[in-house]
C-alpha cells in the first residue's frame, strides 16, 4: 500500500511535467521519420531496414529518456530522503523505473506501430515488432538507470550515459531487431524474444541492486 | 510523544575523522549527544557542517572513526537507523510539481511507521492551511521550507538532523521551528543541527561542536 502511494507520486509528477517526457517519444518518432528521407524511399529497402531502423531509434530514445530519471530528485533533496527511508531502496528504485517507462517507454512501444506502417513494414509482423520492443524497452529502461545512477552527481552526466550504456544494451538489439527481422520475412520469432524476455527477467532482478548501489556512491560525497 | 525505551537513546560519536579531497574537516571527534539533548554544529562557511550531518545520517561516511547509534556502530544500509531518523537537508526535499498535501502522502510513503499525525494537522501547524492544495513551484522559499518542516511532524522519530533549518524562514517560522524543536526534545527526542544563529532551546541542554578551528 505504501509502494503504491509511491508509483501514485510519480505518476502524478509524471503526467504533471508530461511535455518535458515526451520530449524521448517526439525523439523516436522524428528519428524514424528522417531515414525514408535520407534513403531511397523505395519500399523494398525500407521494409529491409525496418526493424534495425526503429530498434536504434527506440534505443537512443529510451536512453536519452534515462537522464531525466533521477535528475530531478537529485536537484530538489527527494533523493537524499529515498535513501534515508527505512523501506528498501530497491524496491523504491525499482517502481521508479517502472513509473518511468510507463510514462516514456510505452508511448513508444505504442508509436512503433504507426512508424512500422511509415516504413512499410509488413502489417501480419507488427505485433511480434510491438511484442519486442515490450519486453525490450524495459530492460534498455533499467540498463540506462543503472547510468543515471552513476552520473546523477555530475554535471555533465547526459552525455556521459549514453556512452556509458550503450555498450551494454547490444544484446537486446541484437535479439531485438532479430526478432522484428524475422517476423517480417515470415520466419518464427519465438527464440529471440525469449531471449528478450530472459533479459527482461535478468534485468529486473539484477538492476535495482546495481542502480541502488550506484545511487549511494553517487550521494556519498 | 515517543515511546519509552529499553535502551538509552545515546547518539554517539568515537574518534571521528571526516577528510573531504584533501581537506581534513574534523579530526577525532568526539561527542555524545542523549536523550533530550539538542547538539549544535558550528563553523564558518565550507567548515564541513552539512558534510558532518551527512555521516552522522549515514549518507556520507567516515574516514575514520565510528558513529554510534544506542551503542552499536551504524551499520552499512542501516535501515532500522533510518527508520528512528529524519533529515533536513539544505535542499528541501519537496517537489515542486506538488501540493504541500501530496508532497506529505509521498513523504510518509517512505516512513517505516504509518503516520503519527494527520497531514491536515500537520499543515496547520506549519501554517500552510491556507496553500496545501496549490503546488509547491507557486509558493515562497519559505513555504517550501515549512513543507519541509511538516515532514518532521509526520512520524515520530529519535534523532532529527537539520542541515540550516533557519533557511528562508521569517521571524514566525523561526518561533515554529524552535517550537518544534522544543516539543521533539522534550518527548525524548534528539536534535542535531547546523545553523549560524543561536537558538533558544532553554530548558533543554544544547550542546556544541565547532569545526575548522584546527584548520
Amino acid at each position: 500500500m505504501k509502494l503504491t502511494a509511491l508509483i501514485e507520486r510519480d505518476l502524478r509528477l509524471a503526467y504533471r511535467r508530461r511535455g518535458e517526457l515526451a520530449t524521448p517519444v517526439i525523439f523516436f518518432v522524428i528519428v524514424t521519420a528522417l531515414f525514408p528521407l535520407a534513403l531511397n524511399p523505395e519500399p523494398t529497402l525500407l521494409r529491409s531496414l525496418a526493424p534495425g531502423v526503429i530498434w536504434v531509434a527506440a534505443l537512443l530514445a529510451v536512453l536519452i529518456g534515462q537522464d531525466s530519471l533521477f535528475k530531478t530528485d537529485y536537484e530538489d533533496g527527494s533523493l537524499e530522503l529515498m535513501l534515508l527511508s527505512p523501506l528498501s531502496l530497491e524496491w523504491i528504485v525499482l517502481l521508479r523505473v517502472f513509473t518511468h517507462w510507463l510514462a516514456t517507454g510505452l508511448p513508444l512501444v505504442m508509436l512503433s506501430s504507426l512508424m512500422a506502417l511509415l516504413l512499410d513494414y509488413p502489417m501480419h509482423a507488427v505485433g511480434v515488432l510491438v511484442m519486442s520492443l515490450l519486453l525490450g524497452t524495459p530492460v534498455l529502461s533499467f540498463l540506462g538507470a543503472v547510468g543515471a545512477a552513476l552520473t546523477v552527481g555530475l554535471r555533465r552526466g547526459g552525455m556521459l550515459l549514453p556512452i556509458l550504456v550503450l555498450p551494454l544494451t547490444v544484446p537486446v538489439l541484437i535479439f531485438g531487431a532479430a526478432a522484428a527481422g524475422r517476423a517480417a520475412v515470415g520466419e518464427p520469432a519465438a527464440a529471440p524474444l525469449y531471449f528478450l524476455g530472459a533479459m527482461l527477467v535478468l534485468a529486473l532482478t539484477l538492476a535495482p541492486f546495481a542502480i541502488t548501489a550506484g545511487l549511494r556512491i553517487s550521494l556519498e560525497s | 510523544m515517543i515511546e519509552p525505551m529499553e535502551f538509552p537513546s545515546v547518539l554517539s560519536v568515537d574518534n571521528l575523522s571526516v577528510w573531504r579531497g584533501e581537506r581534513c574537516l574534523c579530526r577525532e571527534l568526539n561527542f555524545r549527544v542523549v536523550t533530550g539533548e539538542a547538539l549544535q554544529v558550528q563553523g564558518h562557511n565550507g567548515a564541513g557542517k552539512t558534510t558532518l550531518i551527512r555521516v552522522l545520517t549515514g549518507l556520507g561516511r567516515a574516514d575514520e572513526g565510528e558513529v554510534r547509534w544506542r551503542g552499536e556502530p551504524l551499520r552499512r544500509n542501516d535501515a532500522e537507523y533510518r527508520a528512528s531518523l529524519a533529515y533536513l537537508g539544505h535542499s528541501n526535499g519537496v517537489k515542486l510539481g506538488l501540493s504541500p498535501r501530496e508532497n506529505l502522502a509521498a513523504a510518509s510513503a517512505l516512513l517505516a511507521t504509518p503516520i503519527a499525525n494527520n497531514v491536515d494537522a500537520t499543515l496547520e501547524r506549519v501554517g500552510l492551511r491556507a496553500h496545501a492544495d496549490m503546488p509547491c513551484g507557486m509558493l515562497s522559499m519559505g513555504q517550501r521550507r515549512r513543507t519541509a518542516l511538516a515532514r518532521l511532524l509526520l512520524a515520530h522519530v529519535h534523532l532529527w538532523f537539520l542541515d540550516e533549518p533557519l533557511a528562508s524562514l521569517d521571524m514566525a517560522g523561526v518561533t515554529l521551528l524552535t517550537e518544534m524543536l522544543k516539543a521533539h526534545l522534550s518527548g525524548g527526542g534528539i536534535a542535531v543541527f547546523a545553523t549560524h544563529q543561536l537558538l533558544d532551546l532553554a530548558p533543554f541542554p544544547v550542546k556544541n561542536v565547532v569545526l575548522g578551528t584546527s584548520a
